[in-house]
């Protein structure tokens, strides 16, 4: 380490301003940083000697990523083994398929993601955030493993540019770049980013399809079940293997990379809870939200509306994306809504509009990335109302003294 | 049930602004201040609450073709004036905006200063006169023109107001000299409008 730093030290007056390479600061600053702890100060007052920086606080989320990321790789190769009938199985070839498929599309994602990263920091002269890390290994989780490398590459190239850089970069940003890309991508290439082939990788070769296969998620299952019947039922019976519960739960289905394992996200909101980087209030708020808009839901007479509106609120928790999404999209703390009373609200309407959009938006069979997105746009507003109904009750209470 | 529906639709699915991106010109110049956004968004509203179904009654009742039936004339009766719509419907905006801009000038003069030139500007909102034309095309009823001005009225205003906020948020943001102001609205109101797609589909 020592002959790094020595190094780094004699380089250094060739970053800085009148050195060589001037320009290239931002680059050289990342790399110093990534590998010493930096001297410098916040500018101003009020200075907190603290150990969390950006940096801390974006490798935390990264590692509370790493069961996600793990999972789908495997999920990714153990769903591909099992429905082509490749005849092989086990730990080790199921996580070496899955990382065969998975790895092109994380490593587009952080080359693309990098390039106008740096690209931007090198013209505008900001320090490399890492922030970048996140979003862009955030974003391939949120595709399907048959998504084109050259759609991650316009996605993630959308997501940074337009939705964070434009803006400043990391910290300025008022939509969650990761799910802009998700977006930007959904409604422009529908076909590779929704339907019922698109979320388990099926080859000609092998030995043929494994019998019962549909590829249909189960949010999908669960909006084709009409008035009267038992969305449950249509559950259970679907797909090669069935959606119980429990399946559901550790996630061995098919779907986006990162997204079928409500247990891997439940570890990770545990990561980020306990190291104080995620807000829980966010993430209880979308719990109740959930819960409160799938018992009103369940309240409707079942010979009238169709089945999904039945799901009970257990089965909407560990569905789709909701687990994931509540966990690392919309804890994103600079998107999010900032007041401590806003981030209930934020959350709750998070989980309501998740239930919603899901039952009743024929269009959309998953409703986690839109509902985020529509709570981006509207939390600064939550913020305002929160900090103005603060000041009344300031100007109240002081009132209360002035008269006595 | 239908006017509930109605009322979601046009608040949320089919929002003025941004789904139809009309009413643009006042959206991006107002939407600096919450304050003001705010004020803007209800005057807004109460013109289009106003004016949806007073247009729907004239032209129900004067315009369309066979409209003038009620007064018993036959040489009335057969009258089309739809081609008067337009500048009928253009007359009672202003009418009506006149009477906000009085309304407004008297009780809070200053929210009449901060909205300046734009109250009367009102008069030209496209978002107005479309409401007026939308419902025209999709024959509302009475009922359902009242539901349909005021819920257009209310996603107009949501959305200002939404944008009002994020603007202020975006405040001390680091933003290329080249998108400052207006720029980087436009951007804002394309993301914005990303937000609310989610609610198109919607069937309740």
């Amino acid at each position: 380490m020592k002959f790094l730093l020595d190094l780094h030290n004699k380089i250094r007056p060739d970053f800085e301003k009148g050195g060589k390479m001037e320009r290239l600061y931002p680059l050289f600053e990342a790399q110093d940083t990534f590998l010493f702890t930096p001297a410098e100060t916040t500018h101003g007052a009020p200075h907190v000697r603290d150990a969390i920086d950006i940096k801390r606080t974006m490798i935390t989320v990264v590692l509370a990523l790493l069961p996600v990321v793990l999972f789908g790789i495997w999920n990714v190769g153990h769903q591909y083994n099992l429905v082509n009938q490749t005849g092989v199985a086990g730990l080790i070839p199921d996580l070496l398929r899955g990382a065969m498929i998975v790895m092109p599309i994380i490593l587009v994602s952080y080359i693309f993601g990098g390039l106008w990263e740096v690209a931007f920091a090198i013209v505008r002269k900001h320090p490399i955030n890492e922030g970048f890390l996140v979003s862009g290994l955030l974003f391939p989780l949120t595709l399907p493993p048959t998504v084109p490398l050259w759609q991650v590459a316009v996605g993630i190239s959308f997501g940074i540019v337009v939705g964070k850089e434009v803006f400043g970069g990391t910290g300025f940003n008022v939509l969650n770049p990761a799910l802009t890309a998700r977006a930007f991508l959904f409604f422009a290439y529908p076909v590779q980013l929704s339907g019922d082939t698109v979320w388990t990788k099926v080859t000609s070769e092998a030995g043929g399809l494994i019998e019962g296969f549909t590829g249909a998620t189960p949010l999908a299952v669960a909006a084709l079940v009409p008035a009267g019947q038992n969305v449950l039922e249509a559950l259970h019976n679907a797909d090669y293997a069935g959606f119980d519960w429990m399946r559901l739960f550790i996630g061995t289905i098919g779907g986006s990379i990162g997204e079928t394992s409500a247990l891997a996200c439940l570890i990770g909101a545990v990561i980020l809870i306990a190291m104080g980087v995620g807000s829980w209030r966010i993430m209880l708020g979308s719990v109740f939200g959930l819960i409160a808009m799938s018992l009103l839901l369940n309240l409707l007479p079942a010979d009238k509306y169709k089945g999904f509106t039945q799901l009970p609120f257990y089965y909407h928790m560990v569905m789709g994306s909701f687990a994931f999404g509540t966990v690392f999209m919309a804890t994103d703390p600079v998107s999010a809504a900032a007041t401590e009373r806003g981030k209930w609200i934020y959350g709750f309407l998070i989980g309501v509009m998740i239930v919603l959009i899901r039952v009743t938006t024929p269009a959309y069979p998953e409703g986690v990335m839109l509902a985020i997105l529509f709570m981006n746009v509207m939390a600064p507003l939550i913020d305002h109302l929160v900090v103005q109904s603060h000041i009344r009750q300031r100007k109240a209470y002081l009132g209360k003294f002035r008269h006595a | 049930m239908e006017l509930i529906s109605l009322a979601v639709k046009s608040i949320f699915i089919e929002n003025m602004v941004l789904a139809f991106f009309l009413g643009m010109c006042s959206f991006l110049a107002l939407s600096k201040k919450v304050e003001t956004a705010t004020g803007l968004g209800l005057a807004v509203t109460f013109v289009l609450t106003l004016t949806v179904p007073l247009n729907w009654a004239i032209y129900n009742y004067l315009l369309k073709d066979g409209a003038l039936a009620w007064t018993g004339n036959p040489s009335l009766a057969g009258l089309d004036l739809s081609f008067l719509t337009f500048i009928c419907f253009i007359a009672v905006i202003a009418s009506t905006v006149q009477l906000v801009e009085m309304t407004l000038d008297k009780f809070f003069p200053p929210l009449y200063s901060a909205l300046g030139i734009f109250l009367p500007l009102i008069t030209v909102n496209c978002a107005i006169l479309g409401g007026c034309l939308f419902m025209v095309e999709r024959q509302y009823g009475f009922a359902e023109s009242v539901v349909y001005g005021f819920g257009s009225g209310i996603g107009w205003f949501l959305a200002i107001v939404g944008l009002a906020a994020i603007r202020k948020k975006i405040r001390y943001s680091h933003i290329p000299d080249g998108l400052k102001g207006l720029g980087m609205t436009f951007i804002l109101t394309g993301l914005m409008a990303i937000g609310f797609l989610c609610f198109s589909g919607i069937s309740l």
